[in-house]
């Protein structure tokens, strides 16, 4: 295979629930990747692989299971690390999700305010000084795991939040860059790619003006690193999470990427097993990046199938999945424009956007859209705000109907897709 | 197929010709209720007369087909009866919708509101059918104290 071609036909059967039927004999019209994608056999069977033949706790069993645990638990890391370009294993943390990446990132600002003892002199770092008069950035096109932890952490600090706008298209609004980011600002955290609008941001403007300041930046990649090639050292910044459900893996593991110095200058975030290097009763020492971040036992499996995933991935070619996703992408958008109502909410051309199209039917709620694509269709699309809800508060809507492409969707079912709305239009008329 | 049992003609014409819709004056107390897995609201108000009787039921809300229609025909179900009776057509379609499917409904209780029986069906959308009517309750309750 090439590295900008792919074999649709040849994927989907990689995919055993794309061949299922749904009750009622429907086959099923998975459109809902952007939430969660399906899983290739090699990751299902390397998980069941590992879970029946090689399963033991990782890191500190002195025995064969153990041995095998730890190596394939750590040789996902350097797979992950590989993938995402991160100049070291040891800055690829595992976590639950991209959630708990970002809260660890959000928890390490402020500590200072505790007082000597807490954490120790991890925290003292001034870069990680958070507190009245400091400023936090984020958007308004965030997912609310990218909003929520910064708003505990400014209630915990005093510290300010504040936010971009959304342009009425579907952009980050940089008129205000140099108002909104200043010498106060201590991290800006975007989206890489919006989960609703498809937009992918333009980091490299944010990120100038926040090393002007000299503030840290980190990116919710959730939506983009499964979609696209995507290179930490290239981007620059300091900080990305993503999660491994979205790119193929199991849910339960996530992915903190941090430069190393950084990492290292933080502190803990959980306590317990494995984290530590020694403990007393009244302290401790931690370990080395990346264990201190990871304390008790690990999603193991779940580790080891993203490494599958990652694999597969790569296997077929970061660049063949973007292309592929931006020829579904230019068809989807012509399509759509085809259903009368039908508002876009997010840009209107492949100019920097990925392939997640959300939309709304005038009249028609996203709920009964969603009802009556799954149930006479089998077409699954989700519904709702997406965890976006000040972003549609800004388009002045209560939810959207989003369908959202991966390696494996073809044109004949985003057909699929625009029949399905005619037919709500003809049930709502 | 399975999901069109639950848009009967019934529901999509209260959708898309509500009655009563609209807040009103007087009225004894006003609830506002939102379901936060989906957004839907409605912001309803209760009228009560002499005799326990319902003078009006007037709402304003956003959401889904079945929750808007729910309202609806609540509106047209619960004006003009008995507190009394109302609130014993509110238990018999808690009833059916809490039932998973497997409720018989009592047609002679509930008039129109029959027509959500297929709603029971599907677990992630019995709420919006059960918003208004749960807000319905509650302003009776707080219309009495």
């Amino acid at each position: 295979m090439t590295s900008t071609s792919l074999d649709v036909e040849r994927i989907r059967k990689d995919f055993p629930v794309l061949s299922r039927e749904l009750p009622g004999g429907r086959r099923l019209v998975y459109l809902d990747s952007g939430n969660s994608s399906q899983k290739p056999a090699p990751v299902v069977e390397t998980v069941r692989e590992h879970l029946s033949m090689h399963y033991s706790n990782v890191g500190r069993a002195m025995h064969v299971l153990g041995a095998e645990s730890t190596e394939a638990y750590e040789s996902a890391r350097d797979k992950v690390a590989a993938f995402i370009g991160a100049p070291s294993r040891d800055e690829v943390i595992f976590t639950k999700n991209a959630s708990e990446a970002l809260n660890l990132v959000a928890y390490s600002f402020g500590q200072h305010l505790w007082g000597p003892g807490g954490t120790g002199d991890a925290g003292a770092d001034p870069r990680f000084a958070l507190g009245p008069g400091d400023e936090v950035v984020i958007s308004e096109m965030e997912h609310h795991s990218n909003i929520v932890p910064w708003q505990l952490l400014v209630q915990r600090t005093g510290a300010t939040l504040k936010w971009f706008g959304v342009t009425d298209d579907g952009r980050l609004d940089l008129s205000d860059l140099p108002q909104l980011i200043t010498e106060r600002t201590k991290i800006v955290s975007i989206a890489h790619q919006s989960n609703v609008l498809g937009t992918v941001n333009p980091v490299a403007d944010v990120l100038r003006r926040a090393r002007e300041v000299g503030a840290l930046v980190m990116l919710d990649a959730s939506q983009s690193v499964p979609h696209h090639p995507v290179n930490v050292a290239e981007l620059g910044v300091d900080f990305v999470a993503c999660t491994g459900h979205k790119m193929l893996g199991p849910s339960g593991i996530g992915v903190l990427w941090g430069r190393a110095e950084l990492l290292e200058a933080m502190p803990p975030f959980m306590g317990g097993g494995e984290m530590i290097e020694a403990v007393w009763m009244d302290h401790s020492t931690y370990a080395p990046i990346p264990h201190k971040f990871e304390a008790g036992t690990p999603p193991i499996v779940e580790a080891i199938g993203l490494g599958a995933a990652v694999d597969y991935l790569q296997g077929v070619g970061m660049a063949a999945v973007e292309t592929h996703e931006r020829e579904l992408t230019a068809y989807a958008l012509e399509a759509l424009r085809e259903v009368p109502t039908l508002r876009l909410i997010g840009p209107d051309s492949l100019e920097r956007r990925g392939a997640t199209l959300s939309f709304t039917l005038e009249g028609i709620h996203p709920h009964d859209v969603g009802q009556i694509l799954d149930d006479q269709f089998g077409i699954a699309v989700r519904v709702g705000h997406h965890c976006a809800r000040p972003l549609h508060l800004r388009f002045g809507i209560p939810a959207t109907t989003r369908a959202s492409f991966y390696l494996y969707n073809t044109t004949g079912e985003i057909d699929a897709l625009v029949r399905g709305l005619h037919h709500v239009q003809k049930v709502f008329a | 197929m399975i999901g069109e049992s639950m848009y009967q003609e019934l529901i999509l014409e209260h959708y898309k010709h509500p009655q009563g819709r609209g807040l009103r004056e007087p009225y004894d107390a006003e609830v506002h209720h939102v379901n936060p897995t989906c957004g839907d609201e409605i912001t309803l108000r209760v009228k009560l007369g002499d005799g326990g009787k319902v003078e009006d039921v007037s709402y304003e809300g956003q959401g889904c087909s079945i929750s808007q229609a729910a309202a609806s025909v609540l509106h047209e179900l619960a004006t003009g009866s008995s507190v009394e009776e109302t609130l014993s057509v509110v238990d018999e379609f808690t009833r059916l919708m809490q039932g998973r499917g497997q409720v018989e409904a009592d047609e002679d209780v509930l008039g129109d509101a029959v027509a959500f029986a297929g709603v029971a069906k599907f677990p992630a959308r019995v709420k919006c059918a059960l918003l208004s009517w749960m807000a319905y309750k509650d302003a009776v309750v707080r219309s009495a104290s």
